[in-house]
């Protein structure tokens, strides 16, 4: 029987998976990325798109910290385009139409060329322990691997099972197998283990479509890129169009309803609330007329199209005939059905925030295992479990984004602290420092600690340190420009819809007034012009929302002090004078790293909080550190 | 409770309604320069470079109009010898607890934070001041002070302000899912609703806060009592007045000296109203100096009430003296109560013109008690206008809370103007959630999981 001992084992190369591998390898270890089937690696088994409102900011996050998500989707991408534009732009975000195929064929190339990374394709059956910790994995053929860092990155795939209205079958994805076996040993090692499901909608024949019937939806002209490393991304891109559903394909639905596997209980999970089914949307919103149809192209040498909208697991049949019902599809030919899949993920209130299991020393998760849903929030975990698998072996400090540094620390923050009741999904309004946590200054926030861990070289570095010292240069110095009032510039104004000036006043100024954009002030101040685009956006929104972006720092600081209090891991609640049985429990459970994380526990009360910070500083008395 | 904030927190440290004197509390970095900014001290004396531990006699004034509240002493302690091991300003006031709390008001509007409970022996636990065994001590008194609270919210007063504040903050939680879901879903089919309305929303939760920040001062009235001098001329039957009233409720609270030698304060209740009387020494010409000094207190006292019971005697007719003292009672409202009902009236006493701030007359006899009941329900109808109502149970009657509502009126204003000038979601979002956490630390729930709950109950989100 065979055997190999490797610094970081990675299981699974989705998402969350490549990322975990790249950073891990990228920081010296020598790391195995274990994975069901070579043939699928960083694929996208549901919407070809990466990107969008929150998520975009995970991407722009992944990169800064030397992640590969963003260099792949510019790579893979077939139309971009910023979301919010007419929002602040403080929330705009970028999502990327992608090809799949390239994204895949891109990403494992990547793998391919990086040295200390081994790829192999194995299902894991079991998590070997010694001592309590991690030691290594048992695959189904038999063979061994030892490691003392074991991150599991499975997606989908635990104990696995598609759903097709009354069909029901083993699966991790599609035609794909599950990983049977793995859950079990999971379980065995203390770890909890729930349920959700997720669904995908059928794709359809492009030739088969009536786009006469439909809007196209295009990208924008001038595509902003997701990596800062990306020079251009001027190439051809592809519309997606824009149908939407009938009364007839309501009527369908209807119909049909008693066989909808939510229906029957064929699917028992939770499934996100942000993505629901169309069965699901016209049972919870039957006054609504009508529900759109994003009809996406999945790349360049397929004739698939994604139906975003029509997420579904209805019996095939009924599936052909919600479709033949809406607008422009009469004569779509289904290439592949809708389906719902069901599986088993671990809650995730049992991590670190370094997704270190707390039953484990060594095993990490990461990804949709841990109970979220979406390629950038697996991606996003990847990359942090990845780079503090190698920090343990290496004997270093943990990495951890907080919530005031990046949506990334929200994230993980969220999951380990509040734990999860249906898929989770990034939404700009989880994150309270959102005018500071921007897709334009992610590169500004992060570059330096990408830089210390080892994933960002020192050219890039010296380049976004530029960055900052330029923006933050003309920043102030729209403060100290003034203008006298002409009337060039009150015809401006007024056109703008804002009142006239009649002394001298600030760019700044004139900046901060809702009506105008730095696009409108650029002549008065050229120092504006040599800055990029994205440039130009930091700039606007630090000037722009000054006040508001001064109130949120002064926020942050008061955060950082809860936040630097930590609590020792082996704290004895049950022990503790002064709290509450509920606080008890959920702090037994969660064990909170710092005050502040204790203060987010559901069910603990600022009067749990005061007697702990007692607890905390009486210890502190007694041990002198 | 705010949690090791590093900022000046200010409290009465002296219950209400107890004692002469009076002392507010200060504690943190900007203690010394808070104090400053509402304190004269004697001969242009300053705080700021004193020496801990010194005291330094002056006057606390309002520094938005300039007007003197009290005569005070100041006492500077400088961190790290003090209880909080933080700066300490201490003002000992001897105005009673009307002067207490503008006092505190004072210094809340110069920068500092009304104190939760506790919280000051907090900051003496955490700054290292206290020892091991007092530790848990500190624990179980902001226990019993969170749990008293949680009882007193079941309870009328509080209960009421809990409801209050939690339907405003159900309707600023649900502009927040319009302009929440406006940034986050606005690639999605859902219609937020249109900008007049969302204003018009911000609008009404603006007006309902402030209306419930203005119940703070009835809140005050019915904690702290009403200033009620009884004047007039000697042997009227002032003191026999405030005995009737005395005797009628039974409803003594505290029977303190006044903070002066020659004025009684008794704390009364009448009718629910609580009173605090001064019995004052009758006022007329007199040549006799310790006479002089008494009448001078009275007039001093007839100045600074907040209500004057004019007590004349009804036999006898009315005489220039009793005209003149009319004049300089100055008091809005004051009530002319016509003692000796129980003799026959004199003719000069039906025809007596009131000036304009005399709001009522009634006739009681002290001696019998005929009438006392007719004089409480004048002071009650002036002070609640016939309607302290009570079951409108939203009262602040905290200071802590009336900054906390003061600050989330603010807020919400701040969003509604925002909108108005057509600022991002994002912006007006972060304003409205600072008016949450402040309501959410009276209420003591936070809502930010509510808003995407709301959100998905309300629109169809999911393409």
């Amino acid at each position: 029987m065979g055997k190999q001992a490797y610094e970081v084992i990675v299981i699974g190369a989705g998402h969350a998976g490549c990322e975990a591998a790249l950073a891990s390898a990228r920081m010296g270890c020598l790391t195995l990325l274990l994975t069901i089937s070579l043939d699928k690696i960083a694929l996208m088994p549901c919407n070809p798109a990466i990107g969008g409102i929150g998520k975009g900011q995970l991407v722009r996050e992944i990169d800064a910290l030397g992640g590969e998500m963003g260099k792949n989707t510019d790579f893979a991408a077939i139309q971009l385009k910023v979301l919010n534009r007419r929002k602040g732009p403080a929330v705009q975000a970028l999502r990327a139409q992608t090809d799949k195929k390239v994204y895949e064929d891109r990403m494992k190339r990547v793998l391919w060329a990086q040295d200390n990374l081994s790829i192999r394709q194995g299902s894991v059956t079991e998590i070997l322990l010694r001592g309590g910790e991690v030691d290594g994995v048992r695959l189904a053929c038999g063979f061994t691997c030892y490691s003392r860092s074991i991150i599991i990155a499975t997606g989908t795939f635990l104990q696995g099972q598609i759903v097709i209205g009354d069909i029901i079958r083993p699966a991790g994805r599609m035609g794909e197998l599950p990983s049977l076996g793995l859950s079990d040993s999971l379980v065995r090692a203390g770890i909890n283990i729930g349920r959700f499901q997720s669904a995908t909608p059928p794709r359809v024949d492009a030739r088969s479509l009536d786009y006469s019937k439909m809007t196209p939806q295009l990208g924008d002209d001038e595509p902003r890129p997701f990596s800062h490393t990306t020079q251009t991304t001027q190439r051809k891109q592809a519309p997606c169009y824009l149908t939407y559903t009938s009364k007839d394909t309501h009527r369908v639905v209807e119909e049909n309803l008693h066989l909808s596997p939510i229906k029957t209980g064929a699917v028992t999970g939770h499934g996100p609330r942000n993505c629901p089914s169309i069965d699901r949307k016209i049972m919870n919103f039957p006054e609504k007329e009508r529900h759109p149809v994003f009809v996406e192209p999945e790349g360049w040498h397929t004739t698939e199209m994604y139906l975003q909208g029509l997420t579904t697991s209805l019996p095939v049949a009924v599936q052909e005939k919600i479709i033949r019902n809406t607008p422009g599809l009469e004569n779509a030919r289904i290439m592949r059905p809708g389906y719902a899949v069901a599986y088993d993920f671990i809650y995730p209130d049992q991590l670190y925030p370094t997704l270190e299991t707390k039953a484990v020393p060594g095993l990490y998760t990461a990804g949709q295992i841990n109970g979220t849903s979406g390629y950038e929030e697996a991606a996003a975990q990847g990359l942090i479990a990845g780079i503090n698998a190698a920090l343990r072996v290496q004997g270093k400090e943990p990495f951890v984004l907080d919530r005031s540094q990046a949506y990334i620390g929200v994230l993980i923050d969220d999951l380990v602290t509040k734990g999860v009741d249906e898929p989770y999904r990034m939404f700009t309004s989880r994150a309270e420092y959102r005018l500071l946590l921007r897709s334009d200054n992610a590169d500004i926030r992060l570059s330096g600690l990408g830089f210390e861990l080892g994933l960002i070289d020192g050219e890039r570095h010296r380049r976004i340190k530029e960055k900052e010292r330029l923006v933050a240069e003309v920043a102030g110095s729209l403060e100290s420009t003034i203008i006298q009032p002409t009337d060039a510039l009150n015809d401006l104004l007024v056109g703008a819809g804002t009142s006239v000036v009649n002394r001298s006043i600030s760019v700044a100024e004139l900046l901060r007034r809702p009506q105008i954009a730095v696009a409108d002030i650029e002549w008065l101040a050229p120092q504006l012009k040599q800055l990029t685009e994205e440039e130009r956006l930091v700039v606007e929104v630090d000037v722009k929302y000054a006040g508001y972006v001064r109130r949120q720092l002064s926020q942050v600081k008061q955060f950082k002090r809860l936040e630097a209090r930590h609590i020792p891991a082996e704290l004895d609640y049950t022990q503790l004078h002064g709290l509450s049985i509920q606080a008890r429990e959920k702090l037994t459970q969660v064990r909170p790293r710092s005050l502040g994380q204790a203060s987010r526990v559901s069910g603990v009360t600022p009067a749990d909080i005061n007697a702990l910070l007692v607890h905390l500083e009486q210890s502190k008395a007694r041990s002198p550190v | 409770m705010a949690i090791i904030v590093n900022d000046t927190i200010a409290a009465i440290s002296t219950a209400a309604g107890q004692g002469g004197i009076g002392i507010i509390r200060l504690s943190g970095p900007a203690a010394i320069d808070i104090a400053e900014k509402i304190f004269k001290g004697n001969k242009g004396a300053r705080l700021a470079g004193r020496k801990s531990h010194t005291l330094l006699l002056g006057t606390t004034y309002d520094p938005a109009d300039g007007t003197d509240v009290d005569e005070v002493l100041v006492s500077v302690m400088r961190a790290p010898g003090t209880y909080t091991r933080e700066d300490i300003v201490e003002i000992n006031c001897h105005g009673g607890v009307v002067a207490m709390q503008k006092i505190l008001t004072l210094v809340c509007a110069a920068g500092a934070r009304a104190a939760a409970p506790g919280e000051f022996t907090m900051r003496a636990y955490l700054n290292g001041r206290l020892d091991l065994a007092q530790a848990e001590a500190v624990i179980d008194i902001i226990n019993s002070q969170t749990e008293a609270q949680l009882k007193v919210a079941v309870n009328q007063l509080e209960g009421g302000l809990s409801q209050k504040i939690g339907r405003i903050s159900d309707a600023l939680v649900a502009v927040l899912a319009q302009l929440e879901a406006a940034v986050d879903f606005s690639d999605e089919d859902i219609e937020v609703l249109p900008v007049d309305e969302i204003s018009r929303m911000l609008q009404e939760a603006h007006g309902e806060l402030k209306a419930l920040g203005e119940t703070s001062s009835r809140g005050r009235i019915l904690r702290e009592g009403i200033d009620t001098a009884i004047v007039g001329l000697p042997n009227v039957g002032k003191s026999s007045l405030l005995n009737a009233l005395l005797r009628e409720e039974r409803a003594i609270v505290t029977a303190v000296p006044g903070t002066t030698r020659d004025v009684i304060e008794e704390s009364i209740s009448v009718k629910g109203v609580p009173l605090r009387v001064k019995d004052t020494a009758g006022i007329r010409h007199s040549v006799d100096q310790v006479e002089i000094i008494g009448v001078e207190l009275s007039r001093k006292t007839i100045k600074t009430a907040t209500l004057v019971l004019c007590v004349i005697d009804g036999s006898l007719p009315i005489s220039q003296e009793d005209l003149e003292l009319l004049r300089e009672i100055k008091s809005d409202p004051a009530v002319l109560v016509i003692n000796k009902a129980d003799l026959t009236e004199h003719e000069s006493v039906a025809g007596l013109e009131l000036p304009m701030n005399f709001k009522a007359r009634v006739r009681v006899s002290a001696l019998t008690g005929g009438g006392i009941e007719d004089l409480e329900k004048s002071i009650e109808t002036l002070f609640f206008a016939g309607n302290i109502d009570m079951s409108d149970k939203a009262l602040i009657t905290n200071a802590r809370h009336a900054q906390l509502i003061e600050r989330a009126t603010r807020a919400t204003q701040e969003a509604f103007e925002l909108i108005e000038a057509s600022m991002p979601e994002e912006v007006v979002s972060t304003v409205l959630k600072d008016a949450l956490s402040d309501l959410g630390e009276i209420t003591g729930e936070t809502v930010s999981e509510d808003i995407l709950g709301r959100i998905f109950s309300q629109f169809c989100i999911g393409k």
